[in-house]
């Protein structure tokens, strides 16, 4: 079976920043019931740097998963291309831009990617996740269960918004 | 949850592009004002700070903040970990900690300061410095720099890696991982662990030196353009060694002037407020820190690697110290006054981190020994590290029931708020042709603020990758021009 990277980032005490590592967390916690998802691997951090790269090795298929701001649904799956990004500080990268990076240092194509974006809206310190987005990260939690459950067959799962 | 495939009625569903994952909080944004003779007099640069973070804190336990506090920059947490560990320490008492504990943290933040200096020299500036200020956007970034230079490239990511093993291996967990604890730390390295860092050290030493030869030329290559631009003379405050020595976790305050002269020297940190004060500005949510005896217009002063270089006395591991001695000997020491030397400097403390990891690395203390010491509690705890950016000053009070009523925290952009606004103001006054802000001014600019890497506010992940906007006022304060940079790296005109 196809070896999938779930990669969640966002900050942990941030509100619904945590929606990607929360993500992360609660398949972890389910990887130790099902014998058919040892070979994926599970990783968190604040947010994507140029060595995570490094972590896409030896994948066979990348899920990532993070809050939107920007989204009007309340969760979305779609597809991702290596892409560059461009920016003035250190302190983030997109997704695609890390594929990219991939892409560069290692010389060929980086595994299919997919980014898996749940709408948030709270993103103080201190404070909790709100209830709206926990109702989110339970529906995108059931995709990301049927993606890990049959990874091959993941071009089911994209396409339009999932209502949640 | 049924797939797409499934779906009831899929003509039904809504197709939606979600845009770049991103909080958009705000924006970086520089102000520029100018005379009546239509000469830049000032530059502002606004920049969010820490807020929020005192109410974060308060009321809680004081020996839960080292682990709290790096929930602040998802960049720099182990930075926060190990300041706020210091206060904590203090707060706990434990004046002194363990040889175990002491080069523990030690390997711990060398980790940080490597994996952050590649960082931001490699996947940030070195664009800059390859490819010049007026290269084409598409070539100002980190995938020019792999196309066209894939071993520098390759090196960088390798190198930053290294660092971030370091830290996985010593804080337990390469993400929120702990290690402090008050008064000590809560392991040692176990045999195959400090084996498996040995792996790669020299390698890791090897490109260091390569990184600082590396930076060494392309800010030589660009001559006066390069030693000129955004430059500005002012005093340098860092820690040091009470030999005099660079020292990047624990040592004690030292300010010299814009000649070298000290301003005060081996000054106890815990007593900061006594030589350094804040004020603020009604045009910046920032504060502005100035050396309390020079006052608050002649104060201000630069922190960060640049800083320390000339700060310090001598840097105690041998190939970075020849590599400082260079640094001060070219053109009778100019580079010292440098924005874009700041970029050598910071490969020479790479190089220094890195030897600094191989030294500990052969150290027996890191395999055995006391972990944490115990004192007699205490109501007031300051902290200071010297970060990757600057120094980093964390500063707690607690009451009878040990919970946090007061903090305040420093931060090396916060330290740098003035001198930033000044290598603007330099650039600006270089590059502002007329009242019209051009696309290559708004790069300079740019390039000016990645000299100094600012954190334009902790902790929201996505938060670099919001639009720079800069914005040009004539005398009377009314607007004359605009140019936006957006996330994606378009400009527009607004």
């Amino acid at each position: 079976m196809s070896r999938v990277l779930v990669l969640g980032w966002g900050n942990p005490s941030r509100g619904d920043d945590a929606l990607g590592p929360e993500l992360v967390r609660r398949l972890e916690a389910l990887a130790t019931d099902r014998p058919g998802w040892r070979g994926h691997g599970f990783l968190t951090d604040f947010q994507l740097q140029p060595e995570h790269a490094l972590d896409l090795e030896e994948r066979d298929l990348l899920l990532f998963a993070d809050a939107a701001v920007s989204a009007s649904v309340p969760y979305s799956f779609s597809r991702l291309q290596a892409e560059r990004d461009g920016t003035f500080t250190s302190h983030a990268m997109s997704p695609s831009a890390v594929l990219a990076v991939y892409r560069q240092v290692f010389g060929r194509e980086p595994p299919d990617a997919y980014l898996l974006a749940i709408r948030g809206e709270a993103f103080e310190l201190g404070a909790p996740m709100s209830a709206a987005a926990k109702r989110r990260l339970e529906a995108a939690l059931a995709l990301a269960v049927e993606l890990l459950d049959a990874p091959d067959v993941v071009h089911r799962l994209v396409g339009p918004t999932r209502v949640a | 949850m049924s797939s797409l495939e499934n779906a009831t009625n899929p003509e039904t569903l809504r197709r939606v592009v979600i845009e770049p994952v991103t909080r958009v909080e705000g924006h970086g944004k520089v102000t520029l004002l100018l005379d009546e003779d239509d000469h830049v007099q000032q530059a502002r640069f606004h920049i969010v700070e820490f807020r929020g973070f005192e109410k974060f804190v308060q009321g809680r336990p004081y020996w839960e903040v080292p682990v709290m506090v790096q929930r602040l920059c998802g960049i720099c947490p182990v930075s926060h970990h190990l300041a706020g560990g210091k206060a904590v320490d203090m707060l706990a008492g434990a004046t002194e900690l363990t040889p175990t504990a002491d080069k523990m943290r030690r390997l711990l933040h060398f980790g940080q300061v490597l994996q952050s200096h590649a960082l931001h020299f490699f996947h940030l500036s070195s664009p800059d410095l390859l490819f010049g200020f007026d290269a084409e956007v598409a070539k100002r970034n980190i995938f020019a720099v792999i196309e066209a230079f894939p071993d520098v490239a390759r090196k960088g990511v390798l190198l930053r890696k290294y660092g971030q093993e370091v830290i996985r291996v010593t804080a337990g967990k390469r993400v929120h991982g702990t290690l402090v604890v008050p008064g000590g730390v809560n392991k040692h390295l176990c045999t195959e662990e400090r084996d498996y860092l040995l792996q790669d050290i020299e390698q890791t030493v090897a490109w260091s030196r390569e990184a600082v030869d590396l930076a060494c030329r392309l800010y030589l290559a660009g001559g006066a353009r390069h030693r000129e631009f955004g430059s500005f003379c002012s005093p340098v405050l860092s820690l040091v060694r009470q030999d005099g020595a660079m020292e990047l976790y624990h040592g004690r305050l030292r300010a010299k002037d814009e000649d070298g002269a000290a301003i005060f020297d081996q000054v106890d940190y815990a007593r900061y407020w006594d030589y350094l004060r804040e004020v603020v500005k009604p045009w910046s949510y920032m504060k502005f820190p100035f050396i309390r005896s020079r006052g608050t217009e002649h104060g201000w002063y630069r922190v960060g690697p640049l800083a320390r270089l000339a700060n310090c006395d001598f840097i105690p591991t041998p190939l970075a110290e020849a590599q400082r001695q260079a640094f001060l000997a070219h053109d009778g020491g100019s580079a010292r006054h440098s924005t874009l030397a700041g970029h050598w400097a910071r490969m020479i403390e790479l190089l220094h981190a890195a030897e600094a990891i191989r030294e500990l690395l052969a150290d027996p203390d890191l395999l055995a020994g006391e972990l944490v010491v115990k004192g007699e509690r205490q109501y007031r705890g300051v902290g200071v590290i010297e970060a990757p950016r600057g120094t980093l000053i964390h500063h707690y009070r607690i009451n009878d029931d040990d919970q946090v009523v007061r903090c305040n925290l420093i931060v090396s952009t916060t330290h740098n708020n003035q001198a930033m606004n000044e290598a603007v103001r330099q650039v600006a006054r270089q590059h502002l042709d007329g009242r019209k802000i051009t696309e290559p001014l708004l790069n300079y600019i740019e390039v000016a603020i990645r000299a100094f890497d600012p954190c334009l506010s902790c902790a929201t992940h996505a938060l670099g990758k919001m639009p720079l906007e800069v914005e040009l006022l004539d005398a009377a304060g009314d607007h004359v021009d605009r140019l936006v940079r957006d996330s994606d790296g378009a400009v527009r005109a607004t």
